[in-house]
């Protein structure tokens, strides 16, 4: 089902915890809501939940208004970050639990419940530990039978908070996959929280990204990661480094040299220069570059990361090479310029739209 | 010899404990005697008392028209305060607990009051309120209903005394467990009521009974506040504590004692019952605190 966030503003007390959030969630999508804790995002899923009314706005799920209904006539699925199993009740009847309650004429017979139980244990592979307790059970396994009792209501839509959230590094790399197949063999429109990014873009079909109570950016993985519309994004997806440059008559100057990159028709002034640290290129002989020297030097895997210093106040800036093009390179001065980049002028980053170039600009001016 | 060379791995265990051996004795001896001294002994002496002249003559001292009378009280009492606390200290421990709103504080230390202000204070507050001096007393009274030296008063008073046991035991438990299993349970379609029966009851229910035993055996032993609004007519309003005073008073030893030892014993099967309790179930019961 799809779901239709409509100008929500939800505040706590006095303090807004989501202002004028907008997203049209489509039928059968994985989309993730990613961003820093205290970002709005386990609200926003709470919200439609309905475990939270907004102060504002209203929420669709299909074309029918949701925002009056309350969490148990919205028939939704809730994945808690602590999972929240009963803890008194056996595996199979904590994922019995949602058709047992239904109201007599809407309750299947017992028989009918107990099959299909089982059958989605069967699904999240648990077949076997049907009369455990939660307390007997992993975390991993845990994570599973709470999947396996929100999909017991066959829920309008999923929603998942922090689901890895409190699993260790290998057991949530598992899980991840498999919440995947899942997903793509049962269909249900799926809101995941998480401020793993990694998660989120290996995960989701979209990733919305959030930030104080705001949406930065919706898109697919790969569009969040090769263009990202705010410095926010670019500075919380991924590695990236950011110069403080001066734009003079179309050309891009950091400190006191121009580096060889052209910003079209844009008025001069401050601007921050973003950049990630794979998308550059060595250059031989300086004619507009930046150029630092190099503190310090690491092999991560297939490419070595360097850390350069590009003088006076600046924090360091990272880059990365293939292993072959950076040896010795050790505390020597090395020029470079970034291939993929993007401007944002500083202050209401808002009004003004990023200058982006993903090829490199050949015209260096002479200096 | 050398496999152990290098290091004492009994020391290495030990090492946060590091008492000497005469210190752990002396210790151990100061707490058991302590508790000999202080506990077992005054309680040795009740029963030891109550059977002084022998078995028969403590059964004719219970069987006394007053003494069975009082017995019957005491229970009649407690078995009306007992159940209303349940269902109060349950309500109060599940606004303050699962709930956010103004006044929380003043109302979880209101909770405390009954604990802070002593007994016989508490009695003379219901004399103040129903006497036939007060508000209240007059206006009940020409509807032909009598609070105070009856029955409505005794329970007031117990009720009162014993209203923290439950709520004092629950709030901190439904505290740590949270909301999640309750939304978990709404998310799934549940009611209200089906949530508090499925779920919070399941959840709380050995701390539950902790704070039912322990309000019972305050309620069967309330002395003071009972005391002040009791009248102390014999055969009709006095319960066990005061009926074991009466008899003291009295210089029938052996009477008193032998209500003091039942009152005693009932507490004791109390103890004995929580302890039977957490033995049998001490699986289950770690399981819910875990998880």
């Amino acid at each position: 089902m799809e779901v239709r966030v409509q100008n929500i503003r939800k505040e706590f007390g006095r303090f807004p915890a989501l202002e004028d959030v907008s997203l049209d969630i489509r039928s059968g999508e994985l989309i993730a809501l990613l961003g820093p804790s205290g970002s709005g995002k386990t609200t926003l899923l709470r919200l439609v939940a309905g475990l939270e009314s907004p102060t504002e706005g209203t929420i669709f799920f299909g074309d029918e208004d949701a925002s009056k209904k309350t969490v148990q006539e919205r028939n939704i699925g809730f994945v808690f970050q602590h999972y929240a199993l009963f803890r008194h009740m056996t595996v199979l009847d904590n994922v019995a639990f949602g058709l047992k309650v239904r109201p007599a004429k809407r309750r299947p017979a017992a028989a009918d419940i107990r099959r299909r139980a089982l059958d989605l244990l069967e699904l999240v592979q648990l077949s076997g530990l049907e009369k455990r307790y939660p307390a007997q059970l992993s975390g991993g396994q845990r994570q599973r039978v709470a999947l396996a009792r929100a999909m017991a209501v066959e829920p309008n839509v999923l929603l998942l908070d922090e689901p890895f959230g409190a699993l260790d590094a290998q057991v949530r790399k598992e899980l991840r996959r498999w919440l995947r197949e899942i997903h793509d063999r049962t269909g249900h429109t799926t809101i995941f929280v998480t401020h793993d990014q990694e998660e989120a873009l290996e995960l989701a079909d979209r990733v919305v990204v959030m930030s104080k109570g705001a949406i930065e950016q919706v898109g697919t993985p790969d569009e969040i990661y090769d263009h990202p519309v705010s410095p926010f994004v670019y500075g919380f997806i991924g590695q990236s480094n950011c110069l403080d440059v001066t734009l003079a008559n179309g050309e891009i100057w950091h400190e006191d040299r121009p580096i060889g990159l052209r910003a079209g028709n844009e008025p001069d002034g401050a601007a921050a220069l973003y950049f990630r640290p794979h998308d550059v290129e060595l250059i031989d002989g300086c004619g507009g570059c930046l150029a630092g020297l190099v503190t310090a030097s690491r092999r991560v895997a297939g490419t070595r990361h360097l850390e350069l210093d590009l003088g006076r106040t600046h924090p360091p800036v990272e880059i990365e090479l293939p292993p072959e093009r950076a040896a010795s390179t050790d505390h020597t001065r090395i020029a470079f310029r970034p291939t993929r980049w993007k401007l944002f002028r500083k202050g209401g980053r808002k009004e003004a739209p990023p200058i982006e170039a993903e090829a490199p600009v050949l015209a260096a001016t002479g200096t | 010899m050398a496999h152990d060379a290098g290091y004492a791995p009994d020391t290495l265990v030990t090492a946060a404990t590091s008492e000497t051996r005469l210190s752990r004795v002396v210790l151990t001896i100061v707490a058991l005697g302590f508790v000999a001294l202080f506990l077992l002994l005054p309680l040795a002496t009740v029963f030891i008392e109550a059977f002084r002249k022998g078995a028969a003559e403590f059964f004719t001292a219970l069987g006394d028209p007053e003494t069975f009378a009082a017995i019957r009280l005491t229970l009649l009492v407690a078995g009306i305060a007992v159940p209303l606390n349940l269902v109060f200290g349950v309500a109060a421990a599940w606004a303050i607990a699962k709930f956010e709103f103004k006044g929380k504080a003043f109302l979880t230390t209101l909770i405390d009051l009954p604990f802070s202000v002593s007994p016989v204070i508490s009695g003379l507050v219901f004399v103040l309120l129903f006497s036939s001096h007060s508000l209240l007393g007059p206006i009940l009274q020409s509807y032909g209903i009598q609070i105070l030296f009856a029955v409505p008063g005794l329970v007031l008073a117990t009720v009162f005394v014993t209203f923290p046991f439950v709520a004092r035991e629950l709030i901190p438990l439904m505290q740590e467990q949270g909301t999640a299993d309750e939304e978990a349970a709404l998310s799934l379609g549940a009611t209200g009521w089906q949530t508090f029966w499925h779920v919070t009851l399941p959840n709380i229910k050995w701390g539950l009974l902790y704070g039912v035993l322990l309000c019972n055996a305050r309620a069967m032993g309330e002395f003071g506040a009972v005391s002040v609004v009791s009248g102390h007519i014999r055969g009709q309003t006095n319960t066990m504590p005061l009926q074991v005073e009466i008899l003291y008073n009295e210089y029938n030893f052996v009477a008193a004692f032998a209500v003091a030892a039942l009152l005693a014993l009932l507490a004791l099967v109390t103890l004995v019952l929580k302890t039977a309790l957490e033995l049998r179930y001490s699986d289950e019961i770690a399981a819910s605190r875990r998880h």
